[in-house]
């Protein structure tokens, strides 16, 4: 069934759609009306979901890898087609006691320390973006933060860790249009050569025999007990550092842009207390958490008074824990120096967010090149704000009018 | 005041190490290193309460020095 032919919404606590275009447009108010009359929904589609949105629940999910099977991630029509425990993108895809075993072998490569030294480079080319989106604006000042800055950002910093031409960034953002965005909706067949799966193929074959010094290099040259990665193994994880570094960090610098172009008090409150970004960063994960995750059901277990079964999918939307006003003060407030954050935008438990230090420096980086050379700006048209759909929830299209900038870029050496 | 550290309920979050410095370090997979096993340094108090509430994992707290008072008969 393709999107067009989706059926219509009608009541959320028994028949919701995330992938539905109002879900995306307004999920925070969905969230807040199912957590006050069915904290658990559940929906037909996809062959059988829920979506819990207490914080309790989901975190309690999180926590729970017995129940709880992360092989499939991404509710779709399709079933996931390699079993637990490895399944197939490790190790966001796998279970215990494999899961630990694939992360191990990454972390090093996302620790704090690691991720430092991309600071710099990615800061010079926030601001080189910057500086084109200056002098390529019209009389109007209206640019699209969403085009023009948000996506490409994270996009230049997955191909400098992949070790991946910066260009091929376009063909990573139709990667993940096809398979996050549009995941479980039929759509015009992909010709073989255009597929990610051809694409990471390619970039294994040039790298065998030549060996590198970047993240697909690595996962050659890794081992796990001696024995060197199956080539599946390899070919996911490079899938899911492509695509789950992109379009969440994207989404993240939009929403923060789109809440402080509505909020110019707090934009100057930042400029003026610079000190507080750390904070905020913090606070606007929290608030626009962008990810939703999901678990497929391994064993039968009681949730919030209903009985889930074995291969139901279960969404996990960590934005709508975020928003629980029983774990957090107002918080539908975006509070720049919120002292008391325990928020769960890269979730919790053992599959917290690889990403997560290279995310939150992407976005403090990105929030602050952009705050220094446009200290002034609004929504240009707020019903011209366009959601994305899915599991990762962010602005796509992002019009706001430049109101005062500043020019002189450092020209320092970018990625 | 004293930090307790749970390494078992550490996901590498790495809030403390980012918000107190001075009290975690982290390891080279990113999972936090308590710094410190004595009294809290009056000084640092308040950045050992932000470590406390905003670890998402609820793997750090922080608990009153007990007085050393020799274990019960």
């Amino acid at each position: 069934m393709s999107a067009s032919e989706r059926c219509e919404v009608t009541n959320w606590q028994t028949d919701f759609d995330h992938t539905a275009p109002e879900y995306a447009a307004d999920a925070p108010a969905i969230w807040e009306g199912l957590r006050e009359t069915c904290p658990v929904a559940h929906s037909d589609r996809f062959g059988g979901t829920w979506l819990p949105t207490r914080h309790e629940e989901i975190s309690a999910i999180a926590h729970d890898t017995e129940h709880f099977s992360s092989r499939g991630v991404i509710v779709s029509v399709f079933e996931p087609d390699i079993p637990a425990p490895v399944g197939y993108a490790p190790p966001i895809t796998s279970d215990p006691p494999f899961h630990e075993v694939a992360r191990r072998l990454l972390l090093p490569a996302f620790s704090p320390k690691a991720i430092r030294p991309i600071e710099a480079p990615t800061r010079a080319f926030c601001s080189q973006l910057i500086d084109q989106i200056l002098a390529q604006q019209d009389s109007t000042g209206v640019v699209d933060a969403a085009e023009l800055y948000a996506q490409h950002i994270p996009v230049r910093v997955i191909a400098h860790m992949l070790g991946v031409p910066a260009e091929d960034g376009d063909r990573f953002r139709g990667f993940i249009h096809r398979i996050l965005e549009r995941a479980g909706q039929n759509e015009e067949p992909v010709p073989p050569e255009e597929t990610m799966v051809f694409y990471i193929l390619e970039q294994i074959a040039l790298r065998r025999g030549a060996p590198s010094d970047d993240l697909i290099g690595f996962l050659l040259d890794a081992e796990i007990d001696g024995v060197p990665l199956t080539d599946e193994h390899v070919l996911g994880t490079i899938a899911l550092i492509l695509l789950a570094g992109i379009d969440t960090t994207w989404s993240a610098i939009g929403a923060s842009i789109w809440h402080l172009a509505q909020n110019p008090d707090q934009t100057a409150r930042l400029i003026a207390e610079p000190e507080l970004m750390p904070f905020a960063v913090e606070e606007m994960l929290r608030a626009f958490a962008p990810v939703t995750m999901a678990r497929k059901v391994a064993k039968d277990v009681d949730l919030g008074g209903s009985r889930l079964h074995e291969g139901d999918w279960v969404l996990l939307p960590f934005p709508a824990a975020n928003r629980d006003p029983e774990f957090f003060e107002s918080p539908n407030e975006v509070i720049l120096d919120r002292q008391k954050n325990r928020h769960a935008a890269f979730g919790l438990g053992i599959h917290r967010c690889l990403g997560s230090n290279l995310a939150r420096m992407e976005l403090t980086v990105a929030l602050q090149e952009w705050l220094a050379r446009v200290p002034e700006f609004e929504l240009a048209d707020p019903e011209a704000v366009l959601w994305s759909t899915g599991q990762v929830r962010g602005p796509r299209k992002l019009p706001i009018r430049i109101l005062a900038s500043n020019a002189a870029s450092t020209g320092k050496e970018t990625l | 005041m004293r930090i307790t550290y749970n390494r078992e309920a550490c996901q590498g979050h790495n809030r403390c190490y980012l918000l107190a410095p001075e009290l975690f370090d982290v390891d080279d997979e990113g999972y936090a290193v308590l710094l410190i096993s004595d009294e809290v340094p009056e000084e640092l108090l308040a950045k050992a309460q932000l470590a406390v509430d905003n670890c998402p994992e609820y793997a750090i707290s922080m608990t009153q020095s007990m007085p050393e008072s020799g274990s019960p008969t």
